[in-house]
């Protein structure tokens, strides 16, 4: 299984009542009130050192990515990060952009530039989020009529993949993005083109558009493996339907991850930084989540079957109840062959091969944030990294100029 | 005022590659109604409408097939939609009342085809924006603020009719989608540029605003009014952005008189 380290990059000093003062964490806390712009500097210089460091104690990748007018994540551009990572990560990592919100970019083809620049200047070590994107950053931030979501995330996507392989110059008619000439310089150096990941929070039809595209598909939620399971198992059921193979590494999923010498410590050390997560970080009313129209007729009935999660973890998070948050799998915590376990068990249950491993939570400061990358790196990552070799897939999508580490390393290195 | 319960007939009309559907009731001069974001239901304020016209109700489309949408992307191809709903129905000239959304797609179509409305009653309609008054997101509010927004008296019997049980995620799903069939012309800003068509209108305009909208604030009666050729304003009182609902009675004797030419 590849690890890669995402990092949201959130605010993490909000007051202690936010959540009882504001109406949200995204789209509309207000920023002149709540964003020192002074606090915001060290903050990126402590993110980029987080990253820095995973590559160097051998990340498969680092991850970020893009949210608007939000404290949990102010990455407005994560390109420009991915920009900085890809001349200050030695140790080649993959640069995972996860990603660029199609939908938002008219003509789409700035992505296909920004996307290929970082291609060419990370030498080949991009992985190309396409996610379609929140509803939060989608409509309300970013003004995108609900209905014209998912329309323009699927041009854009044609869009770009053209761009990247076809000879330019070429035209484009599209509905949203009208060009006579697309011909970006440069096209990416990988071939055909960078690997394009999907994320997402559960469409169907973004599971059709990985069968039919081969792409990777990562459920990105806060809400672990157990809720997971129920999307998880609807993603492979449709591949199987759709006569797409169950390789590992087509899908992905995010976990909040504590890592300390002991579970008891990891508790004391990290409890306080979940709970600002789930309290703070995810303090998002219900009307942001979906504004009419963003969802499908075709996904709705299918998230009306899933139990909603939120309710569940605010609750937990409030009591402080860390027996909670690990039981219904919001978080992995405790010693290292305690989480090594844990990812093990739910790689296997939800038949994933890349972990996006959160690592930095909600206020965790930067030592502990370090301690958590590098005892996640030393003694779980070794653990969890040969899981599916026994099965023998080949990782289609892992960037052609990163390093496979796993290929390099003894096989049944396992404690 | 007459009141009758007229009969409610539901017809499907083909309209290009959508199947739009109309309420008609009564006898008259046809009468073409435009809803807002609430959606289509009959009501005792159209059951008086119908029975002095032929009313037409049209289902803004969308709301129930989303694919309609794709054949609509603007408020341009809507007012050829609504153009060609009459055609295919007949009627060469109608009179034309909007509520809210409806009003101002009743507004754009009075625009478009002048020659078409005759008259044209337009109950609280958005089209304008104003930064001292904006009119507030109906997405991003609670179920709660919204009932506050509409209704001059939140506590009336009405608010529960205007929000599905929160215990119903297919009842609330409908809601969203029908309302989502509006946003698609209106977000984020519910101006799309009637300003530079407005002049084109010559049919004789009513206003009808509840003096307690807090939705759109009644202030924006002067958009109108400022630019039409031949316009009146009757605010209502102890009502908010459902005056037919909230007042019937107050809003359908100027309403009939202004249709029917009784009050010129």
């Amino acid at each position: 299984m590849k690890s890669i380290f995402f990092h949201l990059m959130p605010y993490r000093d909000l007051p202690a009542d936010f959540e009882k003062r504001y109406e949200s964490i995204w789209i509309t806390p207000p920023n002149t009130e709540l964003c020192d712009p002074k606090k915001v500097a060290q903050y990126y210089q402590w993110n980029l050192d987080e990253l820095e460091l995973a590559d160097r104690l051998g990340f498969d990748g680092v991850g970020v990515n893009e949210h608007h007018q939000n404290g949990y994540g102010f990455m407005a551009s994560p390109n420009l990060m991915a920009a900085s990572l890809a001349r200050r990560t030695p140790n080649n990592s993959a640069i995972m952009v996860l990603g660029n919100t199609l939908a938002l970019y008219a003509p789409a083809t700035r992505v296909a530039e920004e996307f290929a620049m970082l291609d060419v200047l990370s030498n080949g070590r991009l992985a190309a989020g396409f996610p379609v994107g929140t509803s939060m950053d989608v409509n309300f931030c970013y003004g995108v009529p609900p209905t014209q979501t998912r329309p323009r995330f699927r041009e854009a996507e044609e869009l770009i993949t053209q761009a990247w392989t076809r000879p330019g110059p070429f035209s484009f008619n599209g509905r949203y993005n009208q060009l006579r000439y697309v011909n970006p310089w440069p096209q990416p150096l990988q071939k055909p083109h960078p690997p394009v990941w999907l994320a997402g929070g559960g469409s169907v039809e973004t599971w059709e558009l990985a069968a039919a595209k081969n792409y990777t598909y990562s459920y990105l939620s806060f809400f672990g493996a157990k809720f997971g399971k129920k999307l998880m198992d609807g993603f492979w059921a449709k591949m199987d339907e759709l006569g797409v193979d169950r390789n590992p590494f087509r899908a992905g999923f995010a976990q909040q991850i504590c890592v300390s010498e002991t579970d008891e410590r990891a508790e004391k050390e990290y409890l306080e930084h979940v709970t600002y997560f789930f309290n703070k970080c995810l303090h998002i009313p219900p009307y942001f989540f979906e504004a009419p129209g963003y969802r499908t007729r075709k996904s709705t009935e299918f998230a009306i079957k899933t139990n909603q999660p939120g309710a569940i973890a605010a609750a937990a998070a409030l009591e402080k109840n860390w027996k909670t948050l690990n039981e219904e799998g919001f978080i992995i915590a405790g010693s290292p062959s305690t989480v090594a376990d844990r990812l093990i068990e739910v790689a296997k249950t939800l038949r994933v091969g890349n972990l996006h491993a959160l690592l930095q939570i909600g206020s965790m400061p930067h030592e502990l944030t370090k301690k958590n990358i590098t005892l996640f790196a030393e003694e779980v990552m070794p653990r969890i990294r040969h899981v599916w070799d026994a099965e023998g897939w080949t990782h289609e999508w892992w960037p052609s100029g990163a390093a496979n580490r796993a290929v390099t390393e003894p096989t049944g290195a396992q404690a | 005022m007459t009141t009758t319960q007229s009969p409610v007939d539901e017809r499907i009309v083909q309209v290009g590659p959508i199947a739009a559907r109309v309420l008609v009731a009564g006898t008259g001069e046809p009468l073409l109604f435009l809803h807002g974001a609430g959606g289509l239901f009959w009501d005792p304020f159209l059951d008086t409408l119908a029975a002095e016209h032929t009313v037409y109700a049209v289902e803004h489309p969308g709301g129930n097939v989303s694919e309609d949408l794709d054949h609509l992307p603007g408020i341009w191809e809507l007012v050829l939609f609504y153009d060609e709903l009459l055609d295919t129905l007949g009627l060469d000239s109608v009179r034309v009342v909007g509520h809210s959304f409806g009003g101002m797609v009743a507004a754009e179509l009075a625009a478009n085809s002048p020659r078409r409305v005759s008259r044209l009653v337009l109950i609280a309609p958005v089209g304008f924006w104003r930064e001292d008054h904006p009119i507030a997101d109906i997405a991003g509010v609670p179920p709660e603020k919204l009932v506050e927004l509409v209704l001059a008296d939140p506590s009336s019997p009405l608010a529960a009719t205007l929000t599905p049980p929160a215990d119903d995620p297919q009842a609330l799903f409908e809601a969203a989608m029908r309302m989502a069939s509006i946003l698609h012309f209106i977000w984020p800003i519910p101006d799309k540029g009637l300003d530079r068509r407005i002049h084109r209108v010559s049919a004789p305009t009513l206003l009808v605003w509840g003096e307690q909208d807090r939705l759109v604030d009644p202030v924006y009666a002067e958009e109108f009014t400022s630019r039409l050729r031949d316009s009146r304003l009757v605010t209502i009182p102890d009502a908010g952005h459902l005056p037919t609902l909230e007042q019937t009675a107050a809003v359908v004797p100027p309403v009939l008189g202004f249709l029917t030419g009784k009050d010129a």
